[in-house]
């Protein structure tokens, strides 16, 4: 069983939300997806500024013999990446949710968490 | 031979000896199987539907020696003039400790892609010392190991330039006018389907408008000249482009590197590093860059890593640029490079050293300043003052016919660069009696002046002050320590022997087709009259390959039933190009140029995607059934809603799955219906030479492996051959040449640097074809039926079979479940890669065309010994796996998750695991008498590409791990 923990949002491709305030959260992937993945050996991340529409593809992670999209969960501006990343890509495998988050957004538009999933809709979405 | 398996082979056909299982043994097998005969089996196992209903239209097969009787006529049509025409191909001396333990030793020509790290070090440890040697040379940080040639390497540098740019703007790519015509063609070919424009031009008047790619130069450039690209290099990049410097190695030796000049990248041929001229091929061409571009790098790149106990270990590195990785969003479609022969290159330099290689570069260089002094003491002008082995003469037109006629008296070849002007490249093979001939030549009756042997020891440097190379060459230790022949040949038997090729054990890889590569066919490759051919001599100088090319082309034509075959494509992967664009080209002559979706079933080969894109296609995928089998109705779906758009459709047949789809017919009329040319993938025709054929069924278009189906050995990794067959509405569109026009009306372009792919390995598939005839031919096609089948029923017991066909029947290969046992036993399909490997067997092909399952290919070369001995190791395994699943074995700290074993860790006085050291090292009664042990234990994928190093480590790290 993977951790899907309670106080964040999903998406369907696994990418999960954290709110930090009300106008920012960080996004990363989940324990499934990174287990599903394998060791993580390389993620590329957008510059800060960059800004994305919900759905659009924001990076690529790179796992030794797989290699997936990263999807934007709302629409947002990057204000800061995880550099850590980087110099060791495996602490997405070893702390999904805490160190090895990707990305910051600055959240455009209201309600932009109301459309990702639940923590239990995750769950039967991934089949747990 | 027994009546009942249908078989009129007789004990002195050469398919006796090329097919595995014994007259007896067939019997046996179709007995298990429960069929009376091999045509009742393939039969129930081929449908009716597709079947050919009549023999191949071929010479009966002739003996081993009629076959090298007949192969020695055609080669004494072939005549070997001395050739100075450069262009990318120089003569050189293969070292014949290299081609004897090299090229003619089935323990390196016969291995396959090393991705089984553990039983594949040798060959990985050559390929590192390759990419080392094109990194010194070129002065970048990494390089890769192959590509196909250097008018493909040129492209793929174009195409890095593309998926690099940020650029909004339609691309432009600059190409040097100074580059070899064949490199500039291919260049244009791959630049037009990707809606890049081209300029050719002189590189001080490239203007850089919005959109500039990147830039492409020559160095030194095809007509010889020597330049300082430093001013062209700084303003390319200050216009935002990246360059692309295609350089020849040997020079580098001399000259200041790309690197150092600024280029961003450097491509180029290493065929005069001891790869013999092969009328045009195989040779290896390198591709190296900056460390920052290294996630862009098209093909195979070796890393080091560490394995699991720590030590030094090898394999693929970041394997997610490539096509079996990315698909359609790959840079580049290669799969199969030139493994042998970039082996070979980077052993010419082992052998040679840093101090060999630049007295071969600085001889080569000193004998052309000594021919230019002496054309200069003729009255010649000479274009370029600046040279290193090319010299572009000046004279007028009545001149240079004769000094091209006074050479041909003398079995010479010079180029015609123009009327007016004669061109020559000198090489490693160039003796001072070749010089004074060549002064004779030129002097067209004249008395010479000075004799070159006096020229040779006094001439002065012909490189400009400022391009002379400074920094150091082939620094490593591993270029520094074999030069004696006696170290060298051990060195090469000491990597021969890390690794698992045919001479050692079954290869059964699936869809990869390893069946023997015989001695006699192998025997042609090493002869002069076929490998000491210039790729673009006077095509009167290649009649033996004439004759040898047409009626290969008639016999794989009448194979596959098509009308006209183009053997130009080099692999597989460009075969699929070269069809695509052929598809391309006659939707555009009909006007129909809007054309360009190309549906894919999900189940494809990477390289399907990879190479559709590369042709201009969008990529439309199309499901596959529970089966494995092409979705009727979403084929149906897309090919209607694409209709008007709709170019093409790629198939594999046999289905990657392995399994004759019976809707084969229906799906080819389906694309028909809707405007669209079926391409079909050759890649299975193992499972249908003489049985059935491809054009009969619907393609319009199908590649050929010729390095799978038609027993060119597999390399290492490379070479390979992808010729295509076309229906007679394509021929038109059938690759052409610059400078070996093959009369093709309205081409698709230009494929390979060569006009003819790579001829000097052709003669293997036409020593196959004429040994085994129609009959044996056929007869193969049913026993490699037979024993993928005999394999999968006995397995059955032991692993859920994937899919099947009718009758529970398969075609040439299975697909063996082993994803089951992660959740019962924590085993993944890499535990039993590798624990087959303590058995002495390569694994099958893992993930392919299932994640985490393995797929057989047993091929009609394998015996029904080996096979059973390959069948109770998988049976032995599965045991292993049951003692973890009920708990007799331990969970973590078992046979599969250590394996594979070393000889080290069995031996090691120390012994730490709760199974015993026997069932580690030898778990089968067989592996006492023989096995290839793993040089490493399980190597570290993810360490090695979190931690990339692509060239030799240091030497210290291969000291004994002691402390470890």
């Amino acid at each position: 069983m993977s951790d899907i923990p309670e106080n964040l949002h999903y998406t369907e491709e696994h990418e999960y939300v954290k709110p930090v305030d009300d106008a920012t959260v960080t996004v990363g992937i989940t324990d499934y997806a990174q287990g599903e993945l394998g060791d993580v050996v390389y993620v590329d991340l957008p510059e800060v500024g960059s800004k994305f529409a919900p759905m659009d593809v924001f990076g690529t992670i790179e796992a030794v013999k797989a290699v997936s999209e990263l999807f934007s969960p709302v629409a947002g501006e990057v204000v800061e990446i995880n550099q850590a990343i980087e110099g060791d890509p495996g602490i997405v495998n070893r702390d999904p949710y805490g160190e090895g988050w990707m990305i910051k957004l600055q959240l455009e538009g209201a309600n932009a968490l109301s459309s990702l999933m639940s923590p239990a809709d995750y769950a039967q979405h991934i089949g747990e | 031979m027994t009546d009942n398996n249908a078989t009129t082979l007789s004990a002195d056909h050469f398919a006796w000896r090329h097919l595995g299982p014994r007259p007896g043994d067939i019997d046996s097998m179709l007995g298990t199987l429960g069929y009376d005969s091999l045509d009742a089996l393939v039969d129930a196992a081929v449908p009716e539907e597709i079947r050919l209903e009549r023999p191949l239209d071929l010479p009966a097969g002739v003996s081993e020696l009629e076959v090298l009787r007949a192969l020695r006529t055609i080669a004494d049509k072939n005549e070997v003039y001395r050739s100075y025409i450069g262009m990318g191909y120089a003569d050189t001396v293969v070292p014949p400790v290299i081609q004897r333990n090299v090229l003619e030793n089935p323990g390196w020509y016969t291995a396959y892609t090393p991705y089984q790290a553990e039983i594949s070090q040798g060959r990985l440890e050559a390929l590192l010392n390759y990419q080392t040697m094109v990194a010194d040379l070129t002065g970048f940080d990494i390089a890769n190991a192959s590509l196909l040639d250097e008018g493909t390497a040129a492209a793929e540098a174009m195409a890095m330039c593309l998926a690099i740019s940020r650029s909004k703007e339609p691309p432009v790519f600059l190409v040097d006018a100074g580059c070899h015509p064949q490199t500039a063609a291919v260049v244009e070919t791959r630049a037009e389907a990707r809606g890049i424009e081209v300029r050719v031009g002189e590189p001080d008047e490239f203007s850089y408008g919005p959109g500039v790619i990147g830039v492409l130069l020559q160095y030194p450039a095809s007509d010889g000249q020597v330049r300082d690209y430093r001013q062209v290099i700084e303003r390319a990049q200050e216009a935002g482009a990246l360059v692309t410097v295609a350089a020849d190695l040997l020079s580098l030796a001399l000259l200041t590197p790309p690197a150092e000049l600024g280029a961003d990248m450097a491509v180029g041929n290493t065929q005069r590093f001891g790869v013999p001229l092969g009328y045009g091929g195989p040779h290896a061409a390198y591709f190296a860059t900056k460390d920052a571009h290294r996630r862009h790098v098209p093909g195979r790149i070796i890393g080091v890593t560490q394995d699991s106990k720590g030590r030094p270990a090898l394999r693929m590195a970041v394997q997610t640029r490539e096509q079996h990785i990315r698909r359609e969003k790959a840079t580049s479609n290669i799969c199969t490079a030139q493994v042998l022969l970039a082996v070979m290159a980077g052993m010419y330099a082992v052998y040679h050293g840093p101090d060999g290689i630049k007295r071969i570069a600085e001889r080569v260089h000193r004998y052309t300043a000594a021919l230019a002094e002496a054309l200069r003491g003729l009255g010649y002008e000479l274009v370029h003052e600046a040279f290193f082995d090319t010299l572009a003469v000046a004279m007028d037109e009545t001149k240079a016919a004769k000094v091209h006629a006074a050479a041909r008296k003398r079995r010479i070849n010079l180029r015609e660069l123009a009327a007016d002007r004669v061109g020559l490249t000198l090489d490693e093979a160039t003796t001072l009696d070749e010089l004074a001939t060549l002064v004779e030549v030129f002097a067209l009756g004249k008395k010479t002046q000075a004799s070159v042997e006096d020229l040779a020891a006094h001439v002065a440097s012909a490189i400009p002050a400022g391009l002379e190379r400074t920094s150091p060459i082939l620094a490593h230790q591993c270029f520094n320590r074999y030069h004696s022949e006696t170290e060298m040949m051990r060195y090469l038997k000491r990597l021969e022997n890390r690794d698992l090729a045919l001479n050692s054990a079954m290869i059964p890889l699936g869809s990869c087709t390893m069946k023997l590569n015989a001695a006699v066919e192998m025997a042609a490759v090493s002869w002069p009259e076929f490998n000491g051919l210039h790729p673009f001599v006077p095509r009167e100088q290649a009649a033996g390959y004439t004759d040898l090319f047409g009626q290969l082309e008639q016999w794989l034509a009448e194979i596959t039933g098509f009308a006209a075959i183009s053997l130009q494509p080099n692999a597989g992967a460009q075969g699929e190009f070269a069809g695509l664009m052929v598809i391309r080209a006659y939707h555009r002559a009909r006007g129909e140029q809007h054309r360009d979706v190309c549906l894919i079933p999900k189940s494809a080969h990477g390289t399907n995607p990879a190479s559709a894109v590369m042709a201009g296609m969008k990529v439309v995928v199309v499901k596959t059934d529970e089966q494995g089998n092409v979705e009727m109705d979403d084929l149906r779906r897309q090919a209607d809603a694409h209709r008007d758009k709709l170019a093409a459709l790629m198939i594999t047949y046999p289905s990657t799955h392995g399994v004759f789809e019976s809707t084969i017919r229906e799906i080819c009329g389906i694309v028909h219906e809707s405007g669209g040319q079926v391409y079909m993938d050759g890649a299975n025709m193992n499972a249908l030479v003489g049985i059935s054929r491809p054009a009969d069924i619907g393609a319009d278009v199908l590649h050929l492996n010729l390095h799978k189906t038609f027993c060119i050995p597999h390399g290492g990794g490379g070479p390979g051959m992808g010729p295509i067959g076309v229906a007679e509405h394509l021929v038109p569109h059938l690759p052409d040449h610059p400078v070996v026009p093959l009369d093709v009306p309205q081409s698709c372009g230009t494929i390979s640097a060569a006009p003819f792919g790579s001829p000097s390995i052709l003669p293997i598939s036409w020593a196959y074809i004429a040994l085994m005839g129609a009959a044996g031919l056929t007869e193969a096609t049913k026993v490699a039926i037979l024993n993928a089948n005999y394999v999968a029923r006995r397995l059955k017991g032991q692993f859920e079979l994937l899919y099947a066909g009718r009758d529970g029947l398969i075609a040439h290969e299975c697909i063996l479940d082993t994803r089951p046992f992660k959740q019962s036993a924590g085993i993944d399909v890499s535990d039993i890669a590798t624990r087959l490997m303590d058995y002495g067997f390569h694994a099958p092909t893992v993930s392919f065309p299932v994640p985490g399952t393995l797929m057989v290919e047993p091929t009609e070369s394998e015996s029904k010994e080996e096979l059973d001995r390959f069948v109770d190791a998988m049976a032995a395994i599965r045991g292993e796996i049951r003692d973890v699943e009920e708990g007799r074995a331990d969970p973590e700290d078992n046979v599969l998750h250590n394996a594979p074993h070393t000889l080290e860790d069995v031996a090691a006085d120390e012994w730490n695991h709760p199974y015993p050291r026997e069932l580690a090292a030898f778990p089968s009664s067989q592996t006492r008498e023989h096995k290839v042990w793993p040089a490493v234990g399980r190597a570290d994928a993810a360490y090695g590409d979190r931690n990339l190093v692509c060239t030799c480590p240091p030497i210290e790290e291969y000291e004994p791990a002691g402390a470890v």
